[in-house]
């Protein structure tokens, strides 16, 4: 009873962040994580419940309080491996999942006071396990991999859904191939989320990491192009399509194809896969200006304005129709926007690009106001009558989300794709098609990287289950 | 010996900064159409260019294309020596070019480089058993490529530079006019080379109101989609060139927005352009 009581009085520990003025000169990342007496420390605090509401919130079904428990006993690399039990990326998933809504929501001890910081210690754990297991033998004696039984799974699109399928596979024995159709494999890991919040050299030592464990990665490869699915049915005995929310959303404005308008995808693909911002030691440009308005409120809203603060902007403004409290980005992620140096303009939206000589100079907008709320509890909104205004601009970046890329949808017969434009599967991720799966952002919509290894996970174990007949217990 | 996708097999200069490049890629060639094309890197750290494929034999394995200098890209692109391999390829992307049945001539207009994306189109249409009438146009004679290739299986064949030195002095988009009024049926134009050429050529048809499908050229980053970086206004909308096009109906497209877009790195590209010289002066 005491530890309870002693672990209740240590407040909840905070990563060390590097200093706002100092980070916007590079990309290098910004939290530097936990020490090894922070992590003991917060350790501490965890109440081990004996029905633990953490592991519930957790999309990848970690244990939690068990890798906590680790913790407190100095066993670090038990700690880490129990993670990477359920969850191949902890280095990944303790830097970029929302825990404020999932784990650490749930947390019991986060009722009257905060919350746990398992996500900082997974993080922790992580890059312990990375450090100290460099090599990988420990993960690999823990994971009891069973020898290969002759069957093959193809998995299209190399972001996190089809790692975490990957994974849970190669460890049951199947031989996995993953086809990506860019040069660099990680989907939205390397070309979506940034450096300073991701480093890339993670996303290729867990790549590697995977390739030693035998799974085959093919770059430079369109299915629905080079292959077809068919071809894939074919050669494979199942398939499983982690494709992404793959093509960005427009307003559908005027002057939206104006030279310095970019879509949140072409403006961080240009500077996370592309690596722009190190031009022109790399070849790929990204237009450096002043002024930056960002459309959206979503997290690739964020990272968007603080790459652009980064590229030296000297103004940069995230405009929103909502407020603040509606935004869907992190929490924390607003906050370092803010120390950063963004501006925020609430209850606003665009209607016009308008430029001069082909180049952007000025955004009309209008002012929104709440009306009503939706069936989803989302507050609804409208503009005001007259009260249009303009922003002066160099570059604007349009940040209202994606929709599912075609190329392979389009491409392929018998599979059945629901209103909103995306695959259709059960709660296993089984679609239309026999012995074709799908999972994360292409089944969902745009949605966060825990989810979609949650859903290669339960594809995985549904893949195992219908190629082997059997239930996994 | 297998060789891998991406090695350059051959490489020669066949007009003045126009290079004709045959590389190894046994399953690109085996599965691209006339009208696709491909993306490619020269290295790590180079940008993804699409370039459009002008012949592929499916039995050998290869690709063939015809790259213009321009800027570092393909400055390092076509310095490149016969042996060494592309750090990315990727393809076909695109979609393929519909081929139908014409009443009357179909008019193949070809300008610069744009000649090489035409080449694949006129086969195809010629394999349809579409009359095919070329017209080539180039600054000076130096500068055309395929000329013979499509000479041969063009039905008639008018060639034209802009100083003279061959053919009839004067511009494509000159000549088009002048066959259009001279009576012969024309059934649909079809057109590939610079923006600017490409949107008088539209205009002109679009006055005799004949169909015309365009070729576009665009910046893109991956061609599939992903970025949105190649979107050109078509009608009252978007359409990205990369998976929607690169053909479109001529009389939709937004060219003020195209040529315009091109020219949004021009000051990146030249930096980019002279550093690139700068280095292989060192060397030498």
């Amino acid at each position: 009873m005491s530890k309870d009581k002693k672990g209740i009085e240590i407040a909840r520990q905070i990563p060390d962040v590097r200093k706002p003025e100092q980070r916007i000169e590079d990309f290098n990342e910004v939290s530097r994580g936990f020490s090894r007496e922070k992590a003991i420390l917060e350790a501490s605090r965890c109440l081990q419940c004996k029905k633990p509401k953490c592991c519930e919130g957790c999309p990848a079904k970690i244990d939690i309080p068990a890798f906590i428990k680790l913790i407190t006993e100095g066993r670090f690399i038990e700690a880490g491996l129990k993670i990477k039990e359920s969850n191949p990326l902890p280095q990944v998933c303790g830097r970029v999942c929302p825990q404020e809504i999932q784990c650490e929501k749930s947390c019991i001890l986060g009722i009257k006071e905060q919350p746990v910081a398992i996500g900082a210690m997974e993080r922790y754990l992580g890059d312990f396990l990375a450090q100290e297991d460099s090599q990988g033998l420990k993960t690999v004696v823990s994971l009891n991999i069973l020898t290969k039984n002759g069957k093959k799974v193809a998995a299209v699109g190399s972001g996190p859904a089809s790692l975490s399928l990957a994974f849970e596979l190669v460890k049951l024995g199947y031989e996995i191939t993953i086809f990506e159709a860019l040069h660099e494999f990680g989907g939205v890991l390397v070309y979506g989320i940034p450096e300073f919040r991701l480093p890339k050299e993670i996303v290729k030592k867990e790549i590697a990491f995977l390739e030693k464990l035998g799974v085959k990665f093919i770059k430079d490869c369109v299915i629905g192009k080079i292959k077809s699915l068919d071809d894939l049915r074919r050669e494979f005995n199942a398939v499983f399509l982690g494709l992404g929310a793959g093509t960005p959303l427009f307003f559908n404005i005027s002057g939206e194809n104006l030279c310095g308008v970019y879509s949140a995808n072409e403006y961080l693909t240009r500077v996370n896969l592309m690596k722009a911002y190190l031009f022109p030691e790399y070849d790929t440009p990204i237009l450096k200006r002043d002024r930056v308005v960002v459309l959206g409120g979503g997290n690739v809203a964020l990272d968007a304005a603080r790459t652009a603060i980064r590229l030296q902007a000297s103004q940069v403004t995230i405009l929103y129709r909502r407020t603040i409290e509606e935004m869907p980005a992190r929490l924390e992620e607003i906050h370092h926007a803010e120390e950063e140096g963004v501006n925020f303009q609430f209850l606003a939206s665009p209607i016009k690009f308008i430029g001069e000589n082909g180049w952007l100079k000025r955004i009309k907008c209008q002012e929104m106001e709440f009306y009503d709320v939706g069936v989803n509890g989302r507050k609804k909104v409208r503009p005001i009558e007259n009260s249009n205004f303009f922003i002066d601009c160099d570059v604007a970046i349009v940040a209202i989300g994606a929709t599912s890329n075609k190329i392979l949808i389009n491409e392929s017969k018998g599979l059945v794709i629901n209103k909103m434009g995306y695959i259709e599967v059960d709660n296993n991720g089984k679609t239309s098609l026999e012995g074709v799966y799908a999972g994360g952002d292409i089944t969902s919509g745009s949605a966060t990287v825990i989810l979609a290894l949650g859903a290669g996970k339960r594809a995985a174990l549904a893949i195992y289950s219908y190629l082997s007949n059997e239930q996994l217990k | 010996m297998i060789m891998e996708r991406g090695v350059i097999i051959y490489k020669k200069e066949v007009a003045p900064n126009i290079f004709k490049m045959i590389i190894k890629a046994d399953d690109i060639a085996e599965k691209i159409k006339a009208g696709q094309f491909i993306v490619l890197m020269t290295t790590e750290r180079g940008e993804r260019i699409p370039l459009t494929v002008a012949e592929s034999d499916g039995c050998k394995g290869t690709i063939t294309i015809f790259v213009q200098r321009a800027g570092k890209s393909t400055y390092e692109l076509t310095d490149m020596s016969d042996g060494s391999k592309l750090y990315s390829l990727s393809g076909p992307n695109g979609r393929a070019s519909e081929i139908e049945k014409v009443e009357g001539n179909v008019v193949f207009v070809c300008g610069g480089v744009g000649t090489a994306v035409m080449y694949p189109v006129l086969k195809a249409n010629k394999e349809f058993g579409n009359r095919l009438i070329a017209i080539m146009g180039a600054k000076t004679k130096e500068l055309f490529i395929l000329r013979d290739e499509i000479e041969k299986i063009s039905d008639q064949i008018i060639i034209c530079t802009d100083d003279g030195s061959v053919g009839a002095k004067g511009f494509t988009t000159n000549i088009l006019e002048e066959l259009i009024k001279s009576g012969i049926k024309v059934g649909k134009v079809i057109v590939a080379g610079p923006p600017m050429m490409m949107k008088l050529i539209a205009e002109i048809t679009q006055k005799y109101a004949i169909s015309t499908v365009a070729s576009l050229v665009a910046i893109m980053i991956d061609g599939t989609g992903m970025c949105g970086g190649c979107r050109v206004g078509i009608n009252n909308g978007s359409k990205f060139v990369c998976c929607d096009g690169p053909e479109f109906d001529a009389h939709k497209v937004n060219w003020g927005d195209l040529l315009l877009r091109q020219m949004v790195y021009a000051e990146e590209e030249k930096i980019s352009l002279e550093r690139y010289k700068e280095k292989e002066r060192c060397y030498e």
